[in-house]
């Protein structure tokens, strides 16, 4: 398992790798965040997501990881430092990402057909088109047949999937996933996971992550944030390289994945217990 | 259970027959009554400005209600600042502003629909600000995340998630609007129903003044109903925002 | 924040939206709004009575001069004197009744049957246009003030205290049979506490349509109190003296009013939850 720590990227940087690797699409550069009332939120984050790879961000509850992804989404501004998605600082909501919410945010007055083609709807796409491709994602989904459904007829892993396809439709190239699984039972959980390993290895897109389960960070990510709070910053970057011949359960038997599981939980450990 | 109403009948007649309070005849007889009335050319006129005002005063109100409720809901310092007065006048007897209208703007029509709206806006101001208020951040994050543009984000998703609220003051007003008018009415005593009144009361004539009194019920009732039909269209989101 | 303010922010310049958001929390700050917007609108009104394009719109300093004048005089007191007693009595009448009237319906089915539908008509109907024939039963006096606050405010009661004994949350009962509470343990310890709410707010809506009636009914039956004050500045053409009247019944209106409203959050917290 290699680490690096966080390292501070200056803003007028030429686009170079920090190691080599994929280029960094997403850079997060020295990012703060404090609410009206003095409360610090991030204090001075930095961390690269590199192009086609899954990036979970993790840490302890309070510690800023949904507020930094939302910088990234654009839906919150930074007090402090910046953020570049390919290359141009994040100002607002973009094309190229798309969010997916941990609490789903459908609207409920709406079908699943039009909620999952509410991405196209906004940016104009006519009718017929956008139900089409909202159909062909809904399938994606194996949720054929409830095109006509509403959200509250849904339970929750249903409603979870519409959020995903919805936000899959507008072929972003860059995905941001909000603890997308925490309101879903375990065993849908580690479908999910599944299902989503094997999506993002037919598209090619970026993803970041958020999740509270370390668990859940080792198995789907290439690299892993870990974030301390009070206020937040980096504590570390990990690329957990875990083995990933054989079927999912022999993957969470191997020693090396319980291994990395283990090392980041004492890491953290340490945070919380101060 | 509006079969109870059948059971309110029956006894409304026994009283009349009975005479047992002069002022209230047989049910019968109101009800024949109410074709006399309905049939009236007094009546239809009376209906017209009524009607008008009524709608006309609505109008106003729900555009400027809901308009300005949405301005307060999304602009916390707007909410504060109009808020108060809003509260001020939501919970005060506008009663007593209709004789300055009648002295401001005579005894016509401008006074009616002004009277209209002055008792129904507030309510509906008030119950969109809260719709409006209380739409899940979630949702507006998702429309903003998604490119929405500003119209976009107000009619397609803020509108549609505070419309319970919206729906329930809408029906206040109505409410409000209809006892506007009639109390508008009554203090002008010379247009209108209300007028009508006064004459059916002065000359004793209680069948109609029954008659008319039902007639102007159901019509309140009637649209109070429309709305909480489309309150109960809406119902099915409204407990999962 | 703009572009440039990104940039600065990451050359290193301290982050300045603290000393912002502190400057603009002050300027909303609730009470200085709400005295901006006082004085926004009196000026409002003050500019709009000096220009003549009605002689019935009074300046806002003529309004208050009369204000005054009145309040000194005694004008005042005497007149709300009249008013307030009817409205009292009435309050008080369906308070006591349309509560109790309310809650029977709210636990007897029978009851609920019979009486909700007139209820809810009466609550949906503008009553008023019943006010003119008051007199006939009750002459102009004292009874025709109480019956006309009566009429007004009773549906309101009614309908809030059967909503409150009959929307008592499921859970709450279910925990109470589970503690093998009796029938009457049930209501007095259960489902009371919890309808007490929409209860007092039943009330409080009930005193503003009690306004509304007592006005009405001093406007067309019975010229006494405050409603006989406007009536009579306005045959005198005094406007600036019938405005102070008016403006006199909103404040008392509101503040009445706003401090039910104070003691309903003190006492009952607003939204009742199952904890």
């Amino acid at each position: 398992m290699t680490d690096h720590a966080g390292k501070s990227v200056r803003a007028d940087a030429a686009a170079a790798s920090v190691d080599g690797g994929p280029e960094p699409v997403i850079r997060v550069v020295d990012v703060a965040k404090e609410y009206p009332g003095g409360v610090q939120a991030l204090g001075g984050v930095s961390f690269d997501v590199p192009a086609g790879e899954l990036t979970s961000i993790i840490g302890p509850s309070g510690c800023g990881k949904t507020t930094t992804l939302k910088m990234i989404a654009g839906l919150v501004e930074p007090t402090a430092g910046q953020i570049l998605v390919q290359d141009r600082v994040v100002r607002g909501p973009g094309p190229e990402r798309a969010f997916v919410f941990q609490d789903f945010a459908l609207m409920p007055w709406a079908t699943v057909l039009r909620n999952v083609a509410f991405g196209l709807e906004l940016r104009g796409v006519p009718r017929k088109r956008r139900e089409a491709i909202a159909r062909e994602h809904i399938a994606r989904i194996n949720l054929t047949g409830f095109e006509q459904a509403y959200p509250h007829q849904l339970s929750g892993g249903m409603r979870q999937r519409v959020g995903l396809a919805r936000a899959l439709a507008v072929d972003a190239d860059i995905l941001l996933m909000d603890e997308p699984f925490a309101s879903v039972d375990e065993q849908i959980r580690r479908k999910f996971q599944e299902d989503l390993l094997m999506l993002l290895s037919e598209e090619h897109k970026t993803v970041v992550f958020v999740t509270h389960s370390i668990e859940e960070a080792v198995y789907v990510s290439d690299q892993i944030v870990i974030l301390t709070r009070g206020p937040g910053r980096v504590s570390k970057v990990v690329r957990p390289e875990i083995e990933r011949d054989g079927s999912p359960d022999e993957i969470r038997r191997n020693p090396g994945y319980l291994d990395a599981v283990e090392h980041i939980w004492s890491d953290l450990r340490s945070y919380l217990e101060t | 259970m509006m079969f109870s109403l059948l059971v309110w009948f029956a006894l409304w007649e026994i009283v009349g027959r009975l005479g047992l309070v002069f002022l209230i005849p047989p049910f019968t007889e109101v009800m024949l009554a109410m074709i006399d009335v309905v049939t009236s050319s007094r009546f239809a006129e009376a209906a017209t400005i009524t009607l008008q005002a009524f709608a006309i005063g609505m109008a106003l109100a729900l555009t400027v209600g809901i308009g300005t409720g949405f301005l307060m809901g999304r602009v916390r310092a707007i909410g504060q600042l109009m808020g108060m007065w809003v509260n001020i006048f939501e919970s005060s007897p506008m009663t007593a502003i209709v004789p300055a209208l009648m002295a401001l703007l005579g005894f016509g029509l401008p006074t009616m629909v002004f009277t209209v709206f002055i008792f129904s806006v507030w309510v509906i101001a008030l119950d969109t600000q809260v719709g409006v208020e209380r739409v899940s951040t979630s949702l507006v994050e998702m429309g903003r995340s998604f490119g929405a543009s500003r119209r976009d984000l107000h009619l397609k998703i803020i509108f549609f998630a505070a419309l319970p609220e919206i729906l329930a003051g809408v029906r206040l007003g109505l409410i409000r609007g209809a006892k506007g008018v009639v109390i508008g009415q009554l203090l002008i005593a010379v247009v209108g129903v209300g007028y009508l009144f006064e004459l059916y009361s002065r000359s004793f004539s209680m069948p109609e003044f029954w008659a008319l009194l039902i007639i102007v019920f159901a019509f309140a009732f009637m649209a109070s109903e429309a709305i909480a039909h489309l309150e109960r269209r809406v119902a099915f989101y409204a407990t999962s925002r | 924040m703009t572009g440039s303010d990104v940039a600065a922010a990451a050359a290193g310049a301290q982050p300045r939206a603290s000393g912002r958001d502190r400057r603009v929390a002050a300027i909303t700050h609730p009470w200085l709004l709400r005295v901006a917007s006082i004085a926004l609108v009196f000026g409002l009104w003050e500019l709009g009575g000096a220009i003549p394009v009605s002689i019935a719109f009074p300046r806002f300093s003529a309004t208050i001069g009369a204000f005054a004048e009145m309040l000194a005089d005694g004008t005042f007191a005497a007149a709300y004197s009249q008013t307030i007693r009817p409205l009292a009595v009435g309050v008080a009448l369906t308070g006591f009744g349309g509560i109790l009237a309310g809650i029977v319906m709210g636990l007897s089915p029978r009851a609920r049957w019979f009486g909700l539908p007139i209820f809810i008509i009466l609550q949906a109907a503008p009553s008023a246009a019943i006010v003119p024939l008051i007199t006939f039963l009750y002459g102009i006096g004292f009874a025709a003030k109480v019956f006309a606050v009566v009429l007004l405010s009773t549906p309101v009661i009614v309908l809030n205290s059967y909503r409150g004994i009959s929307d008592t949350p499921r859970l709450l009962l279910e925990m109470s049979d589970a503690f093998l509470a009796s029938r009457w343990q049930r209501i007095w310890k259960v489902v009371l506490p919890a309808a007490s709410g929409l209860i007092f707010a039943g009330l409080r809506l009930g005193v503003a349509q009690g306004f509304t009636g007592a006005i009405l009914a001093e406007l067309l039956i019975t010229p006494t109190g405050v409603g006989d004050l406007i009536t009579y500045h306005r045959s005198l053409a005094e406007y600036d003296h019938m405005f102070a009247a008016i403006l006199s019944i909103i404040v008392f209106a509101s503040v009445t009013i706003t401090l039910l409203q104070h003691v309903e959050h003190r006492i009952f917290r607003g939204d009742r939850r199952v904890a």
